[in-house]
């Protein structure tokens, strides 16, 4: 093991191939995994920063908010089920805010809401034409203050606050009063118009002790099938495309990691074909087998664990560089599960040479 | 009580459908402090034999007892912790690791297993260079030193584990006459002065004088 060590210190530019296809390839793995991150969260923050257990749809809505309706009737024949704690109404408008000074528009969501979400201070008390903005939206330079005209009415509404991770669908989360949402979706969206009373969903918190998905059959069966009633994971897994991006991005990455590990593989076995004279002359003096793949695998480890080192430190100065409406998200889980997945696949790319390391024979080390 | 004892060893090798015998019932003891010089010309069976008596090969026939341990059917883990332990190689392509400095070549055998301490190992190293005349050396890496130097790390790095039998492969085929025959007496004055038995391949004649006895091996079979 220290061999390894040593001729990693003193012999680094020999492992300069297999370094810098490794960085690259972390620099490629946080990227993806930073974009599937950022997606993620930009399309589903709404949805995930609910307190409640459940989401209620109508049924032919196809679990689509912005398609779906809850009048007062079906909500409070929502409200009789056992096991319902309580509800909020929730409705989103997707609009565009024009914000002062700014040239562009903000990709708005519109959010009316009735319980709050989590990052909501629990004295909030909001006014009508109030808004409390996604925190994500200060990078369309959005201000605490400011008066932003909302939608195709630009409908003036003040930031009085913030939120965190509450965007819906790559539009930064915007928290109003329900009749504000109501004007707002009214104003931009005509055919959408919408009664008071009557919101796109329900959220519903179950009782204590209650199991969300009983209670959500519960709600099912109570409206005879008017509702669709999903728990929060499902209604995420519903949004339009986060299977699919999920799915793909996540066959990119793991692509990505073999590849890592088929040139580790490669890389170590040239190199034990190169040793072969060296670790002959090592087994003749005492060196075991084990003892010889283990400094193999170590500087397998190492080298993979540098050049993620290395990657990190490039894929945050290029998502730095990047303009804001690329959604990149390097959080600290993805990291780990990249640096285990590169560690995991370098390992198993060196583990290939071991069958080589087992066959010298330290007799070729005389004569 | 000799360091060394080969005994009626045979080694074959399979070849198509008969057998290549490379030792034929070799018999050979080396007392402690003895040094014998093994000659013979090209594949008459040199280097089978030292790798026998190292623990490299195990015979097909016979017995092989180092410093009282009979190690003809030793496993492959028994083998390996033998050399580390009770012998010590010079081989003839000197083969240093290449990344590291002399004395951490030395220590390299302690690092496999060795009893001592890093702390004593180090010691021993050093000593066993400043005795080879490279205490001025210590940190320099082989590609920093003369042929003779390297060799003489070697012989080092052979006697650092205190051996029982030293076993060296043409010490001097790849040096000239004169650094050969310092290397030669560097390698009698070291043996003798550690009471270390210790056996020679040379086909060079020059050098067998420096030998207790001589023994001469032509297609496998020993004489005296």
């Amino acid at each position: 093991m220290r061999l390894g060590l040593l001729e990693l210190r003193r012999r680094p530019f020999r492992f300069a191939i297999a370094g810098s296809s490794l960085v690259l390839l972390s620099v490629l793995l946080l990227f993806l995994g930073g974009l599937l991150d950022g997606l993620y969260i930009g399309s589903t923050g709404l949805l995930r920063s609910q307190q409640g257990e459940l989401i209620v749809y109508s049924s032919d809505a196809k679990d689509s908010l912005v398609r779906s309706r809850v009048d007062a009737d079906l909500r409070a024949e929502v409200e009789r089920v056992e096991g319902v704690a309580r509800t909020g109404g929730l409705g989103v408008a997707l609009v565009g805010g024009q914000v002062p000074g700014e040239e562009e528009l903000a990709n708005l969501s519109v959010t009316g809401f009735e319980l709050p979400v989590a990052s909501m201070p629990d004295d909030l008390e909001l006014g009508p034409a109030e808004a409390l903005a996604d925190r994500s939206l200060q990078a369309f330079g959005v201000e605490e203050g400011q008066t932003i005209g909302v939608g195709s009415a630009a409908t003036p509404i003040t930031v009085v606050g913030w939120v965190d991770d509450t965007s819906y669908l790559q539009q930064g989360g915007f928290f109003v009063v329900p009749d504000t949402w109501r004007q707002v979706l009214g104003a931009s969206r005509p055919d959408s118009n919408l009664p008071a009373d009557t919101f796109q969903a329900l959220v519903v918190e179950v009782s204590d002790g209650a199991d969300p998905t009983d209670v959500a059959a519960a709600i099912d069966s109570a409206t005879d099938g008017v509702t669709s009633t999903l728990t929060v994971d499902d209604a995420v897994q519903a949004l339009p495309g986060i299977k699919e991006q999920n799915s793909t991005f996540t066959a990119i990455i793991y692509v990505t990691l073999f590849v890592a590990g088929l040139v580790v593989a490669l890389f170590f076995a040239l190199l034990t074909l190169e040793r072969i004279g060296l670790y002959g002359m090592l087994k003749a003096i005492g060196g075991s087998t084990g003892q010889i793949f283990a400094g193999v695998l170590l500087q397998a480890v190492v080298v993979a664990i540098v050049s993620f080192v290395l990657g990190g430190v490039v894929t945050v100065l290029l998502s730095r560089a990047l303009p804001s409406e690329v959604p990149v998200s390097l959080l600290p889980s993805r990291a780990v599960q990249t640096v285990v997945g590169l560690v995991l696949m370098s390992a198993l790319g060196a583990a290939i040479s071991l069958r080589r390391v087992v066959r010298v024979d330290p007799a070729s080390s005389i004569g | 009580m000799p360091v060394l004892e080969i005994t009626d060893v045979r080694k074959t090798y399979p070849s198509g459908d008969g057998e290549v015998i490379a030792l034929d019932h070799a018999t050979l003891a080396v007392e402690d402090d003895e040094i014998v010089a093994l000659v013979g010309p090209s594949g008459s069976g040199k280097t089978t034999l030292l790798s026998i008596a190292g623990g490299l090969l195990t015979p097909s026939d016979g017995t092989v007892v180092v410093g009282g341990q009979d190690i003809s059917a030793y496993s492959a883990k028994q083998l390996t912790a033998f050399r580390r332990d009770s012998v010590g190689f010079v081989f003839q392509a000197v083969n240093l690791v290449p990344f590291l400095t002399a004395r951490e070549n030395l220590m390299v055998v302690n690092d496999f297993g060795g009893s001592r301490s890093r702390h004593e190992a180090r010691e021993r190293a050093d000593q066993l260079l400043d005795e080879l005349g490279l205490g001025h050396r210590v940190d320099n890496l082989p590609g920093q030193m003369s042929g003779g130097e390297r060799q003489r790390v070697a012989i080092g790095r052979a006697l650092m584990n205190k051996p029982a039998l030293v076993l060296i492969d043409e010490p001097t085929s790849a040096l000239d006459t004169k650094l050969g025959e310092q290397v030669m007496e560097l390698i009698v004055s070291e043996v003798k002065s550690r009471a270390t038995a210790a056996v020679v391949v040379t086909h060079d004649q020059r050098m067998t004088h420096y030998a207790d006895r001589t023994v001469t091996i032509t297609d496998g079979v020993l004489t005296s």
